[in-house]
């Protein structure tokens, strides 16, 4: 049962949910960490409308860069900005930042210890109809392998706000991953949020969940309805929403790992490097437990409409469904899987 | 600005005590680069013992002038520069690129906090430069007294990120920053113009909306007046295409590109250099053999 303290949107399993794009959160995030702090900076490489920075732009004219279309330059200008006591926003497609600008976050931003927060839109494959150039699966690896950088990736829109305020009250690096599409609304603005806190959001109604997925992003959703059909089958899920992905927050990976035994997790990246290697990493050293990973499995996305794509490239509620039902299986069949 | 002749002389002589100790902490690292180092030499001593407003005791003093470095390879001129006007002691030269040194291969402030940036990959150093004025444009607006320099290699240029930086500068017109181009002509691979043309350089930086002065980088005079110019200007960036010799100071080793990435490693080598150095190119008579 979805946890009642954690305060979710009531209509979170409703048809007529409300969907916001999780982008649309960071632009009024990026406002009200602005009113907040007169140091918070916005930098944006043509993208501002698409990206919402254009709220802040209206807001505070003067403390907005237009770089036209120039990423490298982008994190670097940053770097210097936030080098004079500023705290920059710079945001791009998540291709193009933190994609085509790595070493310059890693150099500039990171080793130079600056406090620039990367907002990347348009990431995951739901960028949908722009096609595998535009969408940005390998993000969350680019940004979590680089020492001292936060990685967020809120569920949706409110979360994205909550998200983009906090970020801009810390000294870290920090990259926050949005996405363009419309998608549910799950959490409300009573949802706690804190970075580097994961957040348990359905568990079962008695005893210990059979599985545990965790899972960050929109498809947070998906792993919810899973857990709820589940539920009529008799199968007891654990859903936790990983919003933060570094610091990952280990105590409540470990909690949820004991309890379930196994672990399937669920996000809009290719396995590789993603939020599930986070995980399996985490585990493997202090606790192994069987992981399903739902992700792209190392291919490039395509056009099409984000639904199709969900399903096509394997992340859709019958993959986590199916997931789940392999760590039982796993469970049942021991000697089979440990060779 | 005003130097004297016998400020002049001071800087000459500290231009050369710092080439000196830059080929004693190259001898003593056995890596790095040289012809870069000595070939800034003198730009570096007029900065630091001119040309900037800064507080070696206060490295964080917040209306310092900034210096960034771009070509982070060139570092230990820097080193040996900040050492000589105060930043920490002399001694620490010769850890250069050694483990838990604060003199790292390429520069990185965590080791060396009074650093404005870290450095080494190529191109980003301008970009940081634009962002630092423009952070302190929208503090302080356009009267700020604080300068903003930036210091690049000309093979450095190839980078296409500079060019980003360079249209930056030139759409915001930041009067208060001023990039000095080390225009040697060689990088690692050969001659500049061999690996990739960089001519015309001027009317590059020009069509980008700068104000481009082409200068001796070893004369103090035309040092000094070429950065008097820049701040002088108020609607535009400037840049310094400073034409220097590399490995200047060492006649056996100038302008031989060879040079670029190597330091002296024989016995022969390292006589050569530091002779060349004590007796200032042959113009003294060496006190040592």
């Amino acid at each position: 049962m979805i946890i009642s303290s954690q305060k979710l949107n009531p209509k979170i399993f409703d048809r007529d949910v409300e969907e916001i794009p999780i982008r649309k959160g960071f632009g009024e995030g990026l406002l009200f960490a602005g009113e907040n702090d007169e140091n918070v900076v916005g930098l944006c490489a043509d993208l501002t409308e698409s990206t919402q920075m254009h709220l802040f732009k209206k807001k505070f004219p003067d403390r907005f860069v237009e770089l036209g279309v120039a990423e490298q330059n982008l994190a670097s200008v940053a770097s210097g900005m936030a080098a004079m006591g500023k705290i920059p926003f710079i945001t791009s497609y998540a291709m193009f930042s933190p994609g085509r600008n790595w070493e310059q976050i890693r150099t500039t931003i990171c080793y130079n210890d600056q406090p620039v927060k990367i907002a990347g839109s348009h990431a995951g494959i739901s960028v949908g109809p722009d096609g595998g150039t535009h969408q940005a699966i390998e993000d969350l690896a680019l940004t979590r392998i680089i020492p001292r950088m936060v990685v967020i990736s809120p569920c949706d829109a409110i979360e994205a706000k909550k998200a983009t305020v906090e970020a801009a009250k810390t000294h870290d690096p920090t990259y926050i991953r949005l996405a363009r599409e419309k998608t549910p609304i799950i959490t409300s603005e009573n949802t706690s949020f804190q970075i580097g806190k994961a957040q348990i959001l359905f568990a079962p109604i008695v005893g210990k969940p059979d599985v545990g997925i965790i899972a960050t992003g929109a498809l947070i959703h998906k792993a919810l309805s899973v857990a709820r059909e589940l539920e009529k089958e008799k199968i007891a899920v654990t859903v936790m929403n990983l919003s933060t992905i570094k610091p990952l927050d280990g105590k409540a990976v470990l909690r949820l790992a004991l309890e379930a035994g196994g672990i399937v997790t669920v996000e809009e990246h290719q396995i590789f490097g993603g939020m599930g290697s986070a995980i399996a990493e985490f585990l493997s050293e202090n606790l192994p437990t069987p992981i399903e990973y739902v992700g792209v499995r190392d291919r490039f996305g395509q056009s099409g409409t984000p639904e199709e794509l969900i399903e096509h490239y394997g992340l859709g509620e019958k993959d986590i469904t199916g997931a789940v039902r392999k760590i039982i299986n796993r469970r049942n069949n021991k000697s089979k899987h440990y060779v | 600005m005003s130097l004297t002749e016998s400020k002049i002389h001071e800087l000459e002589k500290k231009a050369n005590d710092i080439r000196s100790d830059v080929i004693k902490m190259l001898i003593e690292a056995g890596s790095g680069h040289t012809a870069g180092p000595l070939g800034m030499a003198d730009i570096f001593t007029y900065l630091y013992f001119f040309g900037l407003n800064h507080d070696p005791k206060n490295p964080a003093w917040e209306e310092r002038d900034r210096v960034v470095l771009s070509n982070g390879h060139i570092c230990p001129v820097l080193y040996a520069t900040m050492a000589h006007a105060g930043y920490f002691p002399l001694s620490e030269l010769k850890t250069l690129r050694k483990f838990g040194s604060h003199l790292q291969g390429h520069p990185h402030r965590e080791w060396l906090p009074a650093l404005e940036t870290s450095s080494g990959p190529l191109g980003s150093g301008l970009s940081q430069a634009v962002g630092m004025a423009l952070a302190n444009r929208i503090d302080k607006g356009r009267t700020s007294k604080i300068q903003f320099y930036c210091l690049t290699g000309d093979g450095e240029l190839d980078e296409g990120q500079n060019w980003e930086a360079i249209q930056l500068a030139g759409k915001e017109k930041i009067q208060n920053l001023t990039a000095i181009v080390d225009r040697n002509n060689i990088q690692i691979d050969g001659f500049t113009e061999d690996i990739m043309p960089l001519s015309p350089l001027k009317e590059k930086w020009q069509a980008f909306g700068w104000h481009v002065q082409e200068i001796d980088g070893h004369s103090f005079t035309d040092i000094d007046d070429a950065i008097g110019q820049a701040q002088a200007v108020f609607d535009k960036s400037s840049v310094i295409i400073a034409y220097t010799i590399p490995s200047k100071g060492i006649p056996d080793f100038e302008r031989k590109f060879e040079w670029h990435g190597k330091p002296p490693t024989t016995p022969a080598e390292q006589k050569i250099a530091l002779n060349s150095l004590r007796t200032l190119g042959g113009k003294i008579k060496s006190e040592h053999q």
